[in-house]
Formats: C-alpha cells, structure tokens, sequence
C-alpha cells in the first residue's frame, strides 16, 4: 500500500491535506483552552457578555472535533509529531471540561451545615466501633487509676505523672501548663493545641490505611492514657482544677478524634473487608465519605483548641463552667443528631 | 507493536468518554523522592524565616509560627497541587499531580492524598508508600490509590515540528502504515538530528535507498514527502 487506507466515511487523505483542513480549529481550540485558563477570576464576568458566553458554549463541540482528529490521525498513522500536537491539545480539553467545581467556601459552609452531620450519622457504626475503641480502655484504666493510687505508674512515667499533678495543682497559677509551659500565653496555648491536637486527629485517620491497625492503636492508647489521667486526677485537691478544665473542650475534643478514628475505620474496612468489590474500588468508594469525617473533625478540633486555649483556664467559678460544658456537650450531640436532616433529601 | 510497546514501558492509558485515549507517564520512586528532597529544603528555609521573624512578637509569635508549622505541615502539597497542578520541587523535576482518569486533581482528592501521607511515611522514610508504589502498575502510594490520583510527567511543549520540503518520490516497495510512519517521523526529527548522525541512520536502510550518506537521507526526505502529502 503506497499511501494511506481509507479511514471513516471519507477518503482517506494526505497528512498535508489534513493539516491545511483543520488547522484552523486547532488554533481556534488552543486560543479558546488559554482564554478560559486565563481569566479564572474574571469567569463571570466573562459568562454575562454575550459573545464570550457564546464562545464557552461553543467549547465542548470543538473539543469534540479535535478529539476525532486526534482519533483519525492515528489511526491513519500521520507523523508523531502531528499526533502529539494533538494528544495535547486533547489532554487539555479533557482537564478543562471535566475539571470539578472548586468554589470552596461556599461547599465548606454548606458542608459544615449538613454535609458533616449527615456524613456522620450515615457511618453511624464506625462512630460507634471507634467510640468503643477508646472508651472501653479509657474506663477500665480510670477504675483502676481512680481506686489505686499507684496505678497511674504503671501507665507513664514519675516525671509524666509529677507533670500531670502540677498542671492541675490549685497552687498552679494558670491550670492546664505544664512545668515548661507555665509562663505561656493563652494565644501561645492556641497556638500548640492546634497543631498537636489536629496533627493527633490526621494520624489517627491515616493509620486506617494501614489495615486499621494505626487508627485502633492510636484510639486505644489515647483511651488508656486519657482515662488513666483522669481517675487519678479525680481526687483533692487535683479534681476541682481539673474537671472544671476539660468538661467544656473535652465536647468538641473526644468527640473529634473519635469521628477521626471512625474516619481511619471506614478506610481499614474497605482495605479488609471489601466485600463483592476489589480493594482499590472499595477505597475508591468509601474515601469521600472518610475525608469528610476528618475534614469536618478537624474543624471540631479548631474550636476545641480555641475553648481549651481562652475559656478553660479562665477563673470564672467551676459552677458556671460545669453550666457552659453541659451546654457545649449538648450542643455536639444536637448538631450530630439534627444538623442536615432537611438539607438536600 | 502497540501490544509491545504498552508491556515495555510505563505508560498508561485512560479511554475518555469521547472514546479516544490519552497517555499518561506516571513518576517512579527516585524522581518522586527528589522532588519531595526538593520540597523538604523549601518547607524547612520557609518554615525557620517565618518562625525567626514571628519570635519578634513574643507569645502572639509562637502561636503563628506553630500554626505556620501546622498549615506547611499538612497542607503545603494540597494548595500548590490545586493551584499550580503540582509543588514546586515536582515542578521543577518536571512532573504534575492529576486524577488517574486525566481530569485536573479536586479539593477532595488531594486532601486525601497528602493526608494519608503519614501512612505512606510508616514506618520511615516512605517505606509503605514505596511497596505500594511497585505493587501497582501506576506507581500510586497509598494516598493515591485512595484519593484515585496519579503523579505523571508533564507533557513536553510540542514545538511543531516540519518535514523539510523535498520533491516527493514513491517508495519502491509497499511499506507498511507503520514502516511509513517510522520515516515520517525521522523526517521530523532530522532537523534536531546532527549530520553525522542522519547520515548514519538513513545508512541503515540501504536496500530502500540504495544509495548512501547525504543522498539516503535526501532519498528518505523524498518518501517523507510522498507519506505526507503526495506527488
């Protein structure tokens, strides 16, 4: 065969032919690709002239046509080059028409609205798995810590513990420092609770990637020690300084690394149990749902450090302070149980 | 040959709904370990300025720089990914992150990606990431093969090439679509080529040109001609 096959409905024709026939689209769909990537900000501007909007109307079907010129070019085998002249431009057609919606602040308003509750209350059983997880060893560690004096060392260390004491000692000017952290700002506390506790809440959730394993080691652990604190901490003179202290955050707190703990479960649950699925489409299905759980505990996790950092130690009397905990713990659970439910269904 | 050609390299290929395909080449471990080099040295430059110049502050300050430290942390690789398709030590190694189906990343995906990166990290330098990434034909770490991204090659600028004009001559044997398209596509090449070089390849195929050095090439030119545009 001397030249090229017949391709298609047409007759087949030279790659010279081809490229003084259609050339002019190609030029007209790259100047079309580079006016709407160039003027992202400016978009709506754009949509209401007309002419413009009637150009971005025009897009789909020009991308169309080059797609089958790129389709036909390589099926009748014109040079590399025109092929991968084209393949790019299909390339950047393809990432500009199925590109998603990135209007951000608007889905993070709508999402904190309803999206999160729902997401939460539709993986009500790896809430409740996760919420398990830490509960169980929390209180059996704080039973036992809360009888026996001693039994905290068997979870930290003298100097741990000696720490813990003096945070929540009445003699301590500010509650809640430790030994290094005694002449720290409030802003300055804001400022680390952020970045330990929202880091601890990710982790949490990665480690379901690896088979769940991290997510339940870092939820027991926390448990552990965090029950362990607590029931040696109930007694005098600790105890009037301490709870007084964690019942506000603690809503927003404990509630936000388990929903980060159900957030690594529902991955590790698609990684072992996949079920009818493969195990990459079972993580590809059940990734959105995860990351709205983390993402949204991480908000909680913003508001617990801005609680813990500036209510907390102040000196308002432990009454009102009990008052406003059972207040902030009511309003996590209404917002669980009730945020969402009209929204979208 | 295509058959051949998708076993040996690393190329992978996704068919659009417009029923063409397009040609990704996903990064290997070395490169995506330079580029995260590259972005660990940007990170730690950016991240002790910031702290040396907010220690000026007191308290107020530290609480900046720790949630600097936070913000760079984790989400570094989520804003430049979405806004610049790629961080800046990926960028400069050539490669960009995107959907395994071509499209540009989302919020959501890169999110994923860069938050399972502990994961990936466990239980050192990226262990996990980098079984996962030989385990996989894409080379995706386990926060790619969750968020369904993959981190390929940028495509090269085309410049478009030309095939120098020479009077166009018939091949004296039928050659087949793909034998056609090989001497197109050194035709193209033949400007980038030195003459030395040329020479030495259109030499190769003496039994098509019979001739040799400058007239195999020009001969070879003259098919070119004939293969793209006719007598």
């Amino acid at each position: 065969m001397p030249t090229g096959l017949p391709g298609g409905d047409r007759q087949a024709m030279h790659q010279q032919q081809f490229e003084k026939l259609y050339e002019p689209a190609w030029i007209q769909l790259n100047l079309q690709l580079s006016r709407m990537k160039g003027d992202k900000e400016t978009e709506e501007q754009q949509v209401s002239d007309s002419s413009e909007s009637h150009e971005f109307a025009s897009f789909p079907a020009n991308y169309k046509k080059i797609c089958n010129h790129y389709a036909l070019a390589r099926s009748r085998h014109y040079s590399p080059a025109l092929v991968a002249r084209l393949h790019q431009l299909v390339l950047m057609g393809h990432q500009q028409l199925y590109k998603t919606d990135r209007s951000w602040f608007r889905r993070s308003l709508i999402f904190l609205a309803a999206g999160f509750p729902q997401a939460l209350r539709q993986n009500a059983r790896f809430f409740y798995l996760a919420l398990l997880i830490f509960l169980l060893p929390a209180t059996v560690a704080g039973y036992f810590t809360y009888h026996d004096q001693v039994m905290i060392y068997s979870i930290m260390d003298d100097r741990q513990v000696g720490n813990m004491e003096y945070m929540y000692d009445p003699q301590n000017r500010k509650p809640g420092r430790d030994m290094e952290r005694t002449s720290e700002t409030n802003v300055q506390m804001f400022g680390f609770y952020i970045m330990h506790n929202i880091s601890i809440g990710f982790r949490t959730f990665a480690g379901g990637m690896l088979l769940g394993v991290g997510t339940v080691f870092s939820l027991f652990f926390n448990g552990i020690i965090l029950g362990g604190v607590s029931g040696h901490l109930s007694h005098a003179p600790y105890g009037m300084v301490f709870w007084p202290f964690v019942a506000g955050h603690g809503s927003f707190e404990l509630t936000a690394i388990v929903i980060s703990g159900a957030a690594g479960l529902i991955l590790a649950s698609a990684l072992v149990m996949p079920g009818s699925m493969t195990r990459g489409a079972a993580l590809r299905k059940s990734a959105p749902a995860s990351l709205q759980l983390v993402m949204g505990a991480a908000f909680m996790l913003v508001i617990a450090a801005f609680i813990e950092a500036f209510w907390s130690p102040s000196s308002v009397s432990p009454e009102i302070r009990f008052v406003v905990a059972g207040l902030l713990w009511s309003l996590v659970v209404l917002y669980f149980v009730f945020g969402g439910r009209k929204y979208g269904s | 040959m295509s058959n051949t050609r998708t076993r040996l390299d690393t190329t992978f290929r996704y068919e659009t709904p417009e029923g063409i395909e397009l040609e990704l080449r996903p990064a290997g471990p070395v490169v995506r370990g330079f580029a995260w080099g590259i972005d660990f040295g940007i990170r730690a430059v950016v991240y002790i300025l910031v702290s040396v110049v907010a220690s000026i502050f007191g308290g107020v300050g530290t609480a900046i720089s720790l949630i600097f430290l936070f913000l760079v942390e984790w989400f570094y690789p989520v804003i430049f990914e979405i806004y610049k398709r790629a961080t800046p030590g990926k960028s400069v190694l050539g490669l960009e992150v995107m959907q395994a189906d071509g499209s540009p990343l989302s919020w959501s995906s890169s999110l994923l990606r860069n938050l399972l990166r502990t994961a990936d990290f466990f239980p050192f330098l990226y262990c996990s990431g980098f079984i996962s990434m030989m385990l996989n034909n894409k080379f995706q770490r386990l926060g790619d093969l969750a968020a369904d991204t993959v981190v390929v090659f940028r495509e090269a600028r085309n410049t478009i090439a030309k095939i120098p004009a020479y009077p166009p001559k018939p091949s004296p044997y039928p050659l087949s679509l793909t034998e056609q398209r090989l001497i197109l596509d050194f035709a193209e090449r033949a400007q980038s080529l030195s003459a030395e070089r040329r020479s030495e390849l259109a030499d190769l195929l003496f039994f098509l040109t019979s001739g040799s050095n400058k007239e195999a090439e020009l001969t070879l030119l003259a098919y070119a001609n004939w293969f793209a545009r006719g007598r």
